[in-house]
Order: structure tokens, then C-alpha cells, then sequence
């Protein structure tokens, strides 16, 4: 039985300005245990979808299982099973963050939650704040509490939208060492972010969304090798020739195109030294998932 | 104990924090009413026979507190909830609608009940602490407390800003309860304000709640229990109904 089951996911939002479709027709299984990605450009659908698992929204057609358990009929047993961490930094500013653990823990009915609450202050470098108002916390701490919260219930599946959209380092690699540890016990992780690096590390299987639409979804391996094979790097000054800027990715003077064979790199290198530019700090790197996504949102454009 | 006793339990505990707001600022604001109303006009006015004005205004006041604290508690509860976005807390866990309406009517309730308490036992000092008809006191007061503590609920709901509350609150509740009864007997009106002030659920709480200190009262406790409880299911009928919907809460 898969961990989460998308069958048919479609969503319309009816506003003054008309309608828009936010997800169309989303199908897809997420197996138990797997770390999973969840990839897309902003409004592409991540969160509505989220949502949809998680029951803060409703889908307009089709259904939702955790576990087997269908997010509507069976809300009850599929929330119990679902840990979800909200992408919006929200807290209740009447409560310590040990208190707001405790609270958590009792909607679940669960009343002696002590030893897995300290664990949870301990392993997400928590502990010295226990006490402290949520008020009192800075923007990382807040986000730590949140998924303390979320995983208060020790869910089998964990859901995290964009846990680490401006976070710093230390609190990343102690949020992934974390969460690495949980999948490693066989927890299912469905994550959505921006980085593409942290997705390209941690999750075996990785679907894209765009327009609402899955236009991706593979093992993150074989997406890897469907790139072309490698990419050329180089700094320029002076502007790129249109006919290559229509597929670089550029980072202020940092020029990054697609190069599969020797021939590709001269015939670049070429057109930049014909429009009168000279490229520097050149080097051949392999394709990283960045590459992919780019790729595969081109496509479908 | 149950998910939804823990949701009470923190409603109740995020009032109490604040008590000094939450039920003293309204039991001493009862208590100036008091003050005032009953030294301006206790000469003038004797409502019901041997009752003096002082002893006749003590229960309007008390549940007038009452129904504006429940109205209070639980619109503010959520829609401070909604603003800061941590509503999501509540609605991510196994707790259904009915959980949810048990938590926010309950809770909204004890406020109301305690303030009622707290007005109660100060202004006694002025009308004295006898109740004639404890029972119809307690009916009426936990009566009119839900069925606020329910529109709060709805109100909360409903508004998407503080203002949009803060003017059903000054529109709607206000009017209502001022127009009540509260400070007079409607018997002391004109016939047409007199029939105004029948259609107005409000007055049979506050009469009903009167019957209980002074065991006579405009219209007759029975009757205006009726209308009480006919004007609570209705009411708590639409919020479960809004509240299963996900009514402004679930998109």
C-alpha cells in the first residue's frame, strides 16, 4: 500500500476575477519509506497539493489516501498518520514552546508524550528554549518549534513544504540530520523546496510540477542521466550572443549551457569569441539537478 | 481525556492568561454601571414592587456581562487564530468540527459564567446576593452564554479583519443587549417600543435571567426559556453546519 496515493487530484479556486486552475489531474504513489521530492516554479501547484493531503483544502475532483486512508471520509485516522510542517512561520504567541509540544500532543490525545517531546527539543536543538515564549524566538527557532510540531504525534509519514526557505546552514544540516534519521526508521518524507541541491541529496525519487500538471517524475538518478551529459561553465563580461542566451542559465557574470560533446563546448566558445567577448575560468562539469529541472520546465513552456 | 478537552483546556488557559483583561476589566466596568445608574436613578424608579432600582438593575448587568464575554471570547479566539495563521495547529489534527464547536462554545462559556460570577458577587455589594430561583439563574445564564459563545463562533468566522468583528460586535450585539431590558423594565415603554423589544431574543434572556433573582419578571420564565432554546439549536445548527463546511477555514 503506498505511504500517499494522488488519484486524479484536480483543484479550481472560484474568485471575484474569475477561475483558475490550480492542479490538474495529479496522479502519483509514494511508497512507503521513500524520501520523496516534490519540485516546481512558484504557483506551479506544490502547496495546493499539500494542502489537499493535509485537509486545509478540499480538491475540486479526485481523491487522497495516506496510508489507505482517504483525507475526507477518513480524515481522522489519515491526519493521525500524517505529520505535515506548514510553509508560513506560524505560532501561538500565548504559549512556551514546551507548552505548545504538550498542546500539540493532546489534540492527538496523547497525554504522556514527555520522553519523545524531550527527544524532539534535543534532536532539533531545542532544548535550552523549552521554556522560552514562542514570542521570544528568532525566525530559525520558530521553524524548529513548527516541526517539532508536527512530528509531536510520531507520524509514518512526514511532510515538509519548503522547510528551509530562509534558514540558515547550522539549522538545515540539523533539520536533514534529523529527518534523515526518521526516513532511515522507516518514515515516509514527502518534501517540497527550492533548493535543488538539498533535493538532488536527499530524495530518491523526485516528480516536477508545473501549471498544475506532473511533467516530471523519476528516480532523481535517472533524471540525472536523462540531462544532457555535461554542462559548460564560464565567467564573461560582455553580453551573450542571443542565439546561446535563450538556453543559459546565468548568475551575474557566471554563464552556465548545456554541452553534451566536444563539439558543442568549441561551437559555443566560438560564437562568444565571433560577438567580440572573452570567456574566462572555463570548465566542463556534470549536469546537477538545477540543469534537469531548467530542461524540463523549458520543454513544457 | 479526549483531543477536544485539550483544545478546551487551552481556550480556557489562553483567557485566564489575561484575566486581568478578560474578566476583571468587565466586572469593574459592571460595577461603574452600577455605581452610577443606581445613585442617578434609584429615587425615580421602582420597576417591580418592593424591589428597589439598585437589586432590579444587578441581573441585567450580570448578564449582560455574561453574553458579551462568551460573544467575546470565542469570535476573538479566532479570529486572532485566522490573522496569525495558527489555526492550521487545530485543523491538521484528528479533531472534527463537532470537537472543534464543543472546545470554542465551551470555553467562550466559561468566560461569560465567570465574569457573570465576578459581577455577581461585586455588585451584591450594592443590590445584595439573594436569588429567588437559583436553577432559572444557572438555565439562563449558561442558555445565553452558549448561544453567544455560539454566534462568537460564527462572527469569528465570518470576518476576515478585526474591524469587520469590532462592527458586529457595536451593530449588532451592542444595540441588542443595550435594548434589552437591561436597565429598565419594558413595561415602562411605549407600546410600540414595548413590541419592538419583543422581538428581540435578547430581552428573554435577560428577562428569564430576572425571574431567577426576583421570582416575577415580564413574561413568563417558561416562555422565554422556549425562545432562548428555539434561537440556541437554530444558532448552533448553522455554525456546525459552517463549521463542517470549513466555512473561511478550509479553502
Amino acid at each position: 500500500m503506498p505511504a500517499i496515493a494522488f488519484d486524479q487530484v484536480s483543484k479550481t479556486f472560484s474568485g471575484t476575477r474569475g477561475q483558475f486552475q490550480a492542479l490538474r489531474e495529479v496522479s502519483f504513489d509514494i511508497e512507503e519509506g521513500e524520501f520523496f521530492g516534490l519540485l516546481g516554479p512558484n504557483g506551479a501547484g506544490k502547496t495546493t497539493l499539500i494542502s489537499i493531503l493535509a485537509g486545509l483544502s478540499r480538491a475540486t475532483h479526485g481523491q487522497v489516501r495516506v496510508l489507505g486512508h482517504d483525507v475526507v471520509r477518513d480524515f481522522a485516522q489519515a491526519r493521525r498518520l500524517l505529520g505535515v510542517v506548514p510553509q508560513e512561520l506560524v505560532f501561538d504567541p500565548f504559549f512556551s514552546v514546551h507548552e505548545a509540544l504538550r498542546i500539540q500532543s493532546g489534540y492527538f490525545g496523547l497525554r504522556r508524550n514527555g520522553a519523545w517531546i524531550d527527544e524532539l527539543l534535543e534532536g532539533l536543538g531545542l532544548a535550552d528554549k523549552a521554556g522560552a515564549n514562542m514570542r521570544q524566538l528568532s525566525g530559525g527557532m520558530k521553524r524548529r518549534v513548527l516541526v517539532a510540531q508536527a512530528l509531536v504525534h510520531k507520524p509514518r509519514v512526514i511532510v515538509l513544504d519548503e522547510p528551509t526557505a530562509g534558514v540558515d546552514v547550522e539549522l538545515r544540516q540539523t533539520l536533514w540530520q534529523f529527518v534523515s534519521k526518521l526516513n532511515h526508521a522507516g518514515s515516509t518524507v514527502l518534501l517540497t523546496t527550492h533548493y535543488l541541491e538539498e533535493a538532488e541529496a536527499l530524495c530518491g525519487r523526485i516528480a516536477m510540477l508545473k501549471q498544475g500538471q506532473v511533467v516530471a517524475l523519476a528516480r532523481t538518478a535517472e533524471l540525472l542521466q536523462r540531462a544532457s551529459a555535461s554542462v559548460l561553465r564560464f565567467k564573461l563580461d560582455t553580453p551573450l550572443p542571443p542565439a546561446l542566451a535563450a538556453s543559459a542559465r546565468v548568475t551575474g557574470r557566471i554563464v552556465q549551457l548545456p554541452a553534451p560533446n566536444a563539439q558543442a563546448v568549441e561551437d559555443i566558445l566560438a560564437s562568444v569569441r565571433a560577438a567580440g567577448g572573452m570567456a574566462e575560468q572555463v570548465e566542463i562539469r556534470p549536469a546537477d539537478l538545477e540543469d534537469v529541472f531548467l530542461g524540463v520546465m523549458e520543454q513544457r513552456a | 481525556m479526549r483531543g477536544w478537552t485539550t483544545l478546551f483546556l487551552k481556550e480556557v488557559k489562553r483567557f485566564w492568561r489575561v484575566s486581568f483583561q478578560t474578566v476583571a476589566a468587565p466586572v469593574l466596568t459592571a460595577c461603574l454601571y452600577m455605581l452610577i445608574f443606581s445613585h442617578v436613578l434609584s429615587q425615580r424608579v421602582e420597576v417591580y414592587e418592593g424591589v428597589t432600582y439598585t437589586a432590579f438593575l444587578m441581573p441585567g448587568l450580570i448578564m449582560m456581562s455574561v453574553l458579551q464575554n462568551a460573544f467575546a471570547n470565542s469570535s476573538s479566539s479566532l479570529i486572532q487564530s485566522k490573522i496569525m495563521g495558527n489555526l492550521v495547529f487545530i485543523l491538521l489534527t484528528p479533531l472534527s468540527h463537532r470537537h472543534f464547536f464543543y472546545a470554542y462554545v465551551l470555553s467562550a462559556m466559561a468566560r461569560g459564567l465567570m465574569v457573570g460570577v465576578g459581577v455577581w458577587a461585586a455588585t451584591g455589594w450594592f443590590g445584595g446576593w439573594a436569588l429567588q430561583a437559583p436553577l432559572w439563574v444557572l438555565v439562563f445564564g449558561a442558555g445565553g452564554a452558549a448561544l453567544l459563545a455560539c454566534l462568537g463562533v460564527l462572527a469569528g468566522l465570518w470576518a476576515d479583519k478585526f474591524d469587520q468583528l469590532a462592527g458586529f460586535q457595536n451593530f449588532v450585539i451592542m444595540p441588542m443587549t443595550f435594548l434589552s431590558g437591561v436597565f429598565y423594565s419594558i413595561h415602562s415603554l411605549p407600546d410600540f417600543w414595548q413590541g419592538l423589544s419583543h422581538l428581540n431574543p435578547f430581552f428573554y434572556m435577560i428577562d428569564g435571567f430576572r425571574y431567577g433573582f426576583f421570582a416575577s419578571s415580564d413574561v413568563s420564565p417558561w416562555f422565554s426559556l422556549a425562545i432562548l432554546l428555539v434561537a440556541l439549536v437554530a444558532v448552533a445548527a448553522l455554525t456546525l453546519r459552517l463549521l463542517a463546511q470549513g466555512y473561511k477555514i478550509r479553502t
